[in-house]
């Protein structure tokens, strides 16, 4: 399957420092025509379109949009986040790099449709670079705003506040820590105002959504992934960036025919938390129902070392968890303690036990999507790679017993 | 929205307005954000030491981040902090005598197509080879 380019179109075709060239490719038409739509007839059209969130959770738009219109108060908010810190991921760089203006046209329709007056960008302080070209976009885009004013907010280094409520806690003034839902942001969110949080690539779907219709949109995909994603490819393959696909398309396809990539052993799918797909499961369709995420794919060929790998990401998720709920704070530290354990060659056989039974609780009980997810590399790589880990354990106790023993 | 409320969202840009000027986030200037904000200076501490990017301790002028996150190590960034040493005889964590130079160590910068890659300041620097980091580096004062 080659790429399609529907969300990408513009990217290398306009200057994204003038909005004259995006005008010329057809910009602004689509909020043109939302506008001429009622807010509800809008969201009707991304609620049949089928898109869901592409940060990495999916959650269906349309719905996501209609709980914070239909919600009670009259100050709602717009958040668009553009705090990219999942492994691996760098589509939503590579549209504020090239396109700021298809972004600043999404979230117009999406503030039009929610009723919104008031629209916040949080950036990654990663991506303080782009905060000119993004700022200049919105600048230049003020004409079709009709007052909605957006505003970018700066992150300071935090993987966690790429979490909505994290993210809203850290716009707040407070520390990036998750919080207890239910309330959900749609009732209850920035500053007890109904909110909704949508990742960039997600607004960047409107306006084709909005322009070509829902039936167009849904005619592309699985039953349940529609349209087109964005995939960052890194890692072992002959040409890591970006690529956009129609969802339900393999992973051979886009790492091997795409990317070229060879020899390879598994493929991580959706960042540092995602699924570990195995070199013999390379025919697997990327989509919602399979392996999806925030469509990171990081390619690891015969060369690389399972173990070392899974300690790495452990390394990360412990580092970035915000240490609010147990289960996470301490979890991710007695993996990566056992992890490390291994990578030393000085595992014991229980590890593997404590491992998948840690995971269980951390999966069960952590607040969220973090700690929730935190073992899935580590229950995937046992389940497609436990002989590794065996034998690594076998050879260090082999190691250790010709040791001389301590007296 | 309550006054306080409105004061507090103003948080985290007073600190990263106060880091950029200075470096850092000094003793002395949490006391004066949490008394123009009306907070307690534990908080604004805790809120600081929340993210990687700020500092309670002074920094060099210019602060590199190597990314250290899994497509970058598959790219080699490990031996990229020893280049980086090499040149500038400093680890992760320290700062050159003159002041020029802090190296540190950083979660995914989102730059995993052009791994090993580097922030310093606010520039990405990417498929970074000894040579080329060698250059980089000779390119700041």
């Amino acid at each position: 399957m080659p790429e399609k380019r529907i969300l990408l179109k513009n990217c290398g075709e306009i200057d994204p420092g003038q909005i004259a060239s995006y005008e010329k490719k057809g910009g602004f038409k689509a909020l043109g025509k939302a506008r001429e739509m009622s807010p509800e007839e809008v969201i009707e059209e991304v609620k049949a379109s089928g898109l869901r969130g592409r940060g990495g959770a999916g959650f269906p738009c349309g719905v996501k949009w209609e709980l914070a219109r239909k919600s009670p108060g009259k100050e709602k908010v717009l958040i668009c986040n553009a705090d990219e810190g999942e492994v691996g991921t760098f589509k939503d760089r590579y549209i504020l790099q090239n396109d700021p203006f298809s972004l600043v046209e999404g979230m117009a329709i999406a503030a039009y449709a929610i009723g919104v007056k008031r629209v916040y960008v949080y950036l990654r302080a990663e991506y303080h670079y782009l905060l000119e070209t993004l700022r200049n976009a919105i600048a230049q885009a003020k004409g079709y705003l009709n007052g909605v004013k957006i505003e970018v907010r700066e992150g300071a280094g935090s993987y966690i506040c790429g979490e909505e409520s994290a993210l809203m806690n850290s716009m707040e003034g407070k520390r990036g820590e998750a919080r207890y839902r239910p309330p959900f942001p749609a009732e209850r969110g920035l500053f007890e105002k109904p909110t909704v949080i949508n990742n960039v690539e997600t607004l960047v779907n409107i306006a084709p959504i909005v322009l070509k219709g829902s039936k167009w949109y849904s005619g592309m995909g699985t039953k349940k992934s529609k349209g087109t994603k964005i995939f960052s490819v890194s890692g072992d393959v002959a040409r890591p960036g970006i690529y956009e696909m129609e969802l339900g398309c393999t992973l051979k396809e886009l790492v091997v025919d795409l990317a070229g990539a060879k020899g390879v052993k598994m493929v991580q799918v959706g960042g540092s938390t995602g699924g570990i797909v195995p070199y013999s499961m390379l025919n697997t369709p990327l989509s919602y129902e399979t392996v999806l995420g925030s469509g990171a794919v990081v390619v690891f060929d015969e060369g690389r070392d399972v173990i070392d790998f899974v300690y790495r990401t452990m390394e990360f998720l412990n580092e970035e968890s915000c240490g609010f709920c147990t289960p996470c704070r301490e979890g991710t530290e007695v993996m990566m303690e056992i992890l490390g354990r291994l990578v030393k060659g000085d595992g014991v056989e229980e590890d593997l036990g404590a491992l998948e039974e840690l995971s269980n609780a951390m999966m069960a009980s952590s607040m969220c999507g973090l700690g929730q997810t935190a073992a899935v590399p580590v229950l995937g790589t046992l389940k497609y790679f436990r002989n590794e880990y065996e034998t690594r354990i076998s050879q260090s106790v082999f190691l250790r017993s010709l040791q001389p023993v301590k007296v | 929205m309550g006054q306080k409320e409105s004061k507090r969202e103003a948080l985290l840009g007073m600190i990263k307005e106060e880091h950029a000027k200075s470096g850092y986030l000094s003793k002395g200037a949490m006391v004066e954000v949490s008394e123009a904000l009306g907070m307690r200076v534990g908080d604004i501490y805790g809120v600081t030491t929340f993210y990687s990017f700020l500092s309670t301790w002074p920094l060099g002028r210019h602060v590199i981040r190597v990314c250290k996150s899994v497509p970058c190590c598959m790219k080699d960034a490990e031996r990229l902090i020893e280049w980086i040493g090499k040149e500038l005889g400093i680890g992760p964590g320290e700062t050159t005598p003159d002041g020029r130079f802090t190296l540190t160590l950083t979660n995914c910068i989102g730059a995993c197509d052009q791994a090993p890659a580097i922030l310093i300041g606010d520039e990405v620097y990417g498929q970074l080879t000894p040579e080329r980091i060698a250059e980089v580096l000779k390119s700041f004062d």
